[in-house]
């Protein structure tokens, strides 16, 4: 049985920023990405990194003509990742996970916005 | 119900060494770290927020002001190629790291240097510059040997003689001038904290030449290792083909001590200078095993090519030292676990950080391996150190702090 635990005020997390707090002994980060709440345990699976407190950033993509040729690169806005800031480890900030490697995710918690609180299903 | 504490708004910090490291500080206690003395052989400062400083030591008037009106930074005095190492923002210390707050005394690297050691559990650790590095690919000699010689006696003056004994540093030797990588050892060989010296690996004289015999002898009447610091270079015709920084790292900082080594090897060196130390820092370990089977194979067909080699290559290789980042462990622990047996990692293998580095590794990524046994975790992590650089036990302050508490005898288990 999870519990519900308040955090911060739901205008205390604008768009893109971070809260990180400790839960009982758990650092979590939880972030403001497109209105939505994503908590996760603020440990990279890689080597324990603070891994909410780094930057957000878009994937990478190459793009590559219809034959075959490089053209440029680009940033994918709909795909943002966390980044590691020990290593530079990404991973999706929908989802947690690695983004070559879904086994390696960030452990991820359950976030309810009520009432203009934010809470942390832990 | 459970309790929130430590409610942070990560935007509005400055930044610190300590509180962005603060996960590594948690996972030395959960391993016991104060428990033993940890050795880190690599690690670096960024020279460049004291280059002012440094250009003063610069002999040479004009090439001082040189220094000192251009800089350190790229375009500077010595600069060769551009680098996106930082990777664009991602690793967050690169950028946030120069406004980082410290006390007036003692020197801010000092400071800087105490505080992710500390929280990594280092007790001691070598440092290097970080630019300056890449002086030997600078194609005025004479600048290069400038700025050697005036890094040095700024890091022995400012740094290595103020300090407590935690910070070591194997000098960065100028490989394009023979004579000059000689007086540098007469000069500063035995100043305090000066634990060896360093080539840095992107230079283009063969390891080989007749002009370094005279060097090698006087490291090995000395007892002071030599080490090889991996390095990559864009300039490099054949890495100039490389259009991202992963492959022109991953490459360069394995091919250029693959080969050195080789040169060391084929033409009988460890035979010339059986005692002469000699330590590969920062290409991984993966080339180890890669090189020990292709020089092995051929030596055995072609020993008239070595004649000075009385066993095969592998055989020498295996009694020279190595740092362990960065350890290359991704998906294939099988394969980490026979390049330790290869490399026999447990006398020969050296922890290193590399930290404040893009790719550095915790003191975990060996204490967690399942195949080493607490003994083998120690002496790579500071034991082997220890004993390769006659080092004194040195345990940090706050080590001692923690077993005071604990009620631990002050000697280092």
């Amino acid at each position: 049985m999870s519990e519900q635990v308040p955090v911060c005020r739901s205008d205390e997390l604008k768009e893109g920023a971070v809260r990180v707090c400790t839960i009982g002994d758990v650092e979590i980060g939880i972030i403001r990405h497109n209105g939505g709440c994503h908590a996760y345990k603020n440990v990279c699976p890689h080597q324990g990194g603070p891994v909410c407190e780094g930057v957000r950033m878009p994937q990478v993509e190459d793009v590559i003509d219809e034959n075959g040729l490089f053209v440029c690169q680009k940033f994918n806005e709909n795909d943002m990742h966390i980044v590691c800031p020990w290593h530079g480890y990404e991973f999706h900030i929908e989802s947690g996970e690695h983004v070559i490697d879904p086994k390696v995710r960030l452990k991820k918690y359950d976030v309810v916005e009520r009432e203009g609180q934010i809470y942390v299903a832990i | 119900m459970l309790k929130v504490t430590g409610n942070r708004d990560v935007a509005n910090e400055g930044f610190n060494s300590s509180v962005h490291l603060k996960n590594a500080a948690a996972q030395g206690e959960s391993r016991n770290y104060d428990d033993f003395m940890i050795v880190d052989v690599d690690a670096h400062h960024y020279e460049t927020e004291a280059f002012s400083e440094i250009a003063d030591y610069i002999d040479d008037p004009v090439l001082r002001r040189e220094a000192k009106f251009q800089g350190m930074a790229r375009g500077g005095i010595a600069s060769m190629d551009g680098s996106y190492q930082e990777m664009t923002g991602r690793i967050t210390r690169y950028p946030e790291r120069r406004g980082e707050k410290v006390p007036p005394q003692p020197h801010r690297d000092i400071t800087l240097m105490y505080r992710w050691m500390d929280a990594l559990r280092v007790d001691v650790a070598c440092m290097f510059p970080t630019p300056m590095l890449n002086i030997v690919t600078c194609p005025r000699i004479e600048v290069e040997v400038a700025l050697a010689r005036a890094y040095n006696r700024w890091l022995c003056d400012n740094i290595l003689e103020s300090e407590n004994g935690r910070l070591k540093s194997m000098l960065y030797l100028p490989f394009n001038d023979p004579a000059a990588c000689i007086d540098i050892v007469e000069k500063f060989g035995s100043r305090k904290g000066v634990i060896g010296f360093m080539v840095v690996a992107t230079h283009y004289r063969s390891v080989h030449d007749n002009a370094y015999m005279k060097l090698y002898a006087m490291l090995q009447e000395r007892n002071l290792p030599l080490a090889f610091h991996a390095a990559y270079t864009w300039s490099d015709k054949q890495l100039s083909l490389t259009n991202r920084f992963m492959a022109v790292h991953a490459l360069g900082f394995t091919w250029h001590n693959m080969l050195h080594m080789t040169n060391w090897l084929v033409n009988g060196l460890p035979e010339r200078f059986p005692k002469l130390k000699v330590v590969w820092i920062e290409s991984g370990l993966a080339w180890v095993p890669f090189l020990m089977q292709r020089l092995d194979n051929e030596f055995m067909m072609r020993s008239s090519d070595a004649p000075l080699l009385k066993r095969i290559p592998s055989d020498y290789m295996r009694e020279m030292y190595y740092t362990s980042q960065p350890m290359e462990m991704v998906n294939n622990p099988k394969a980490l676990e026979v390049t330790f047996e290869m490399i026999n990692a447990k006398t020969q293998l050296l922890y290193s950080s590399d930290y404040p580095h893009w790719d550095m590794d915790l003191p975990s990524t060996i204490y967690d391996l399942p195949f080493l046994d607490e003994q083998a975790k120690r002496d790579i992590l500071g034991g082997n150190a220890q004993r390769l650089f006659n080092l004194e036990t040195t345990l940090a302050p706050g080590k001692h702090e923690r077993r005071a508490q604990r009620g631990v005898n002050a000697a280092a288990g």
